[in-house]
């Protein structure tokens, strides 16, 4: 599979759209229904938060969102492709493509630098090496993460320094959604608003479209709309109306 | 994913813990090392043997009484037990094209003493002139027994060199008597050093006129060998078969089951060289059972590994891996160990097959089948074993393995 053409601007595009998804989790004779059949549109361009505490599904609806699962029923169209019945082998090439994600726990390679941690989804499209720097610089020039720990291993970053390693992973491949679950969650408040910060002016300046998973509502309040979710349906969906602005500490 | 890529992850994660890989691959080291060395001492065995039945003679067939039993080979022939050959069954070979000479010979062991009070025991062969040619032995010193020392039954001994410094140590033993059973024998000459033959060692031998041996020491009118030497290789085969026939037809036995046996320098070349094969081939078995145990380890690392690594497993698939991209990964670092420890354990066979012929004296061989058989075979392990943890690895769903703590 060859890399697409890296774009100069950091502009994720596409649309999310949710028809009906649910998903059930069959355990011998019990029936765990971990959504009920959820339907939303999220635009192109949007910061959208999904908050709800633990056991509400959230996770499930990141997963398939994230297409390292598929919806039980229903369909999920990711940048008007039907991506909800795919193979496991299909999926991770739509997840190399089109999804970055940024996880609570970073998951960086520990013996990788910060240059071949970020590079790594490229591996996995067969880009060339060139591709690969060109679109790291990128990546790590947009995650505002600072040249001189480029060649630095995960191990000697701060936490806050480890995430944006990870946002720039994730923004490496030009994906079409950005996908952080509970991005904050590892963090103390203060590296927590830097990481918010970048994700905002992720979105603000560069337009990338953002789905932030969460329990906690002062995080989802960075986010410009919260879908409120509780024991797999969506209880509400609104706008933010105070949107909180990340203090930018750097 | 790139091959670049595969193997700069392959040698990431195999360095990031080498006390550990460096012990799993011992295993295998200590298994393709001694395969290595075993095989080369068999081959090197095997050459061994060869060249010194070459050195008996060249184009050899050997009369010798009692019948081998097909398949049975002439190690069992129980040489001796039976008494059939002749001086005239020699006149009776005489007439077969394609014979370059004919010897015949009778040995027995008897006690030599010298004159100034040495003894020893060995092998005595009464021969006639023919044996130097057909047997390749040159006279070091004096002369070989001569055609009128068997007509005449003369009382002359030529020494071989070891029997000579047994008998009279640095002094010169030509001209000097020396006593077989009691009875006194000129020395006339002394052979040249040949170096032991398989079982037979021409150096420590006394030859005396066949005559003589025959009515003086051993009292019997029969003799134990008749060696032939054939003009060419191309002949041996018929000459085999003209001669069976004729001692058959002297000896009035039928043709298929004689009471002699000719053997070629083929059929004792053969037997031997499938002694030495049956010996390398066990060798190298107990020392391949080394290798499984050495690839159980590998498999035993390589399933830690994937334990540990099960959450960058879950990223990797996150962020696009698919399922081969994992297989192939973690089975290229099976590889890698397993191979490693061939090119390490191929040296090591090396240097040991050089100790041993070094200080053992054992003659050794590397040939280049061995060492690529031991490359193969490493491969093989790697891949063998190495191909359920890597399935193992591939298997994992994503989410699963990215919530593995």
């Amino acid at each position: 599979m060859a890399a697409r053409a890296v774009e100069p601007s950091w502009r994720t595009k596409g649309m999310i759209e949710c028809k009906d998804i649910a998903k059930i989790y069959q355990s011998g004779e019990i029936e765990t229904v971990a959504i009920k059949d959820i339907t939303f549109t999220i635009k192109d361009g949007e910061f959208v938060a999904i908050i709800g505490p633990s056991g509400s599904g959230k996770s499930t609806l990141m997963h398939i969102l994230g297409c390292l699962d598929i919806p039980t029923r229903g369909t999920y169209l990711l940048d008007s492709h039907d991506v909800s019945q795919l193979s496991d082998n299909e999926l991770a090439e739509i997840r190399n493509r089109k999804i970055g994600f940024v996880f609570q726990s970073f998951n960086l390679l520990p013996r990788a630098t910060v240059l071949r941690n970020v590079t790594l989804p490229l591996v996995y499209a067969s880009a060339s090496q060139h591709e690969r720097e060109k679109a790291a610089v990128s990546a790590l020039h947009a995650s505002a993460f600072p040249e001189k720990f480029w060649h630095h291993y995960p191990n000697q970053l701060s936490g806050g320094m480890m995430q944006r390693v990870a946002i720039a992973r994730a923004l490496v491949n030009n994906p079409s959604l950005l996908l952080a679950d509970e991005p904050t969650g590892n963090l103390d408040t203060k590296t927590g608003e830097i990481v918010l910060d970048t994700f905002q002016r992720l979105h603000m300046e560069q337009g990338h479209t953002i789905i932030l998973i969460t329990h906690e509502l002062y995080v989802a309040e960075h986010a410009e709309r919260i879908i409120q979710i509780r024991d797999g349906n969506i209880v509400s969906d609104s706008p933010v109306k105070n949107r909180r602005i990340a203090n930018n500490h750097h | 994913m790139r091959l670049q890529d595969i193997l700069q992850e392959t040698y990431t994660a195999l360095s990031a813990n080498k006390a550990r890989s460096s012990l799993t691959i011992l295993g295998i080291v200590i298994g393709i090392g001694s395969v290595i060395a075993m095989i080369s001492i068999g081959q090197g065995a095997s050459g061994q043997i060869q060249s010194s039945i070459e050195g008996l003679g060249s184009n050899l067939l050997t009369v010798m009484p009692g019948f081998i039993q097909p398949g049975r080979g002439f190690v069992s022939a129980g040489r001796g037990s039976s008494q059939t050959l002749k001086n005239e069954d020699t006149d009776a070979l005489k007439h077969i094209t394609g014979i370059a000479a004919i010897s015949p010979e009778l040995q027995r062991r008897f006690q030599i003493t010298s004159t100034i009070g040495n003894n020893t025991n060995s092998t005595v062969i009464g021969i006639s002139p023919e044996y130097a040619r057909v047997r390749n032995v040159e006279v070091a010193q004096g002369s070989f027994i001569a055609e009128n020392h068997v007509t005449s039954m003369g009382r002359v001994a030529v020494l071989g060199p070891t029997v000579a410094e047994d008998l009279f140590g640095e002094e010169n033993a030509l001209g000097k008597t020396i006593r077989i059973n009691k009875i006194n024998f000129k020395v006339v000459g002394v052979l040249q050093t040949k170096g032991s033959a398989g079982f037979f060692n021409p150096d420590d031998t006394v030859f005396v006129p066949l005559s003589t041996m025959q009515k003086i020491l051993a009292g019997s009118d029969f003799i134990s060998t008749i060696a032939i030497s054939v003009d060419s290789k191309n002949l041996m085969p018929q000459v085999q078969e003209e001669a069976t026939l004729s001692l058959a037809q002297k000896h009035r036995v039928d043709p298929q089951s004689p009471d002699f046996s000719i053997v070629s320098q083929a059929d004792i070349l053969g037997t031997l060289t499938q002694v030495t094969n049956t010996f390398t081939i066990f060798l190298a078995s107990i020392a391949g059972i080394s290798l499984i145990v050495g690839g159980i380890g590998i498999m035993n690392m390589m399933l830690t590994i994937v334990t540990e690594r099960t959450r960058e497993i879950g990223l990797r698939k996150a962020v696009g891996a698919k399922k081969h991209d994992i297989s192939t990964q973690f089975l290229t670092e099976a590889i890698m160990l397993t191979f490693a420890g061939g090119i390490i354990g191929v040296a090591l066979g090396w240097l040991l097959a050089l100790a041993v012929s070094r200080f053992a004296g054992l003659a050794t061989q590397v040939s280049l089948q061995a060492v690529l058989l031991a490359f193969g075979v490493s491969a093989a392990i790697g891949i063998i074993f190495g191909y359920y943890p890597a399935r193992r690895a591939a298997a994992l769903h994503p989410i699963e393995a990215l919530r593995y703590e």
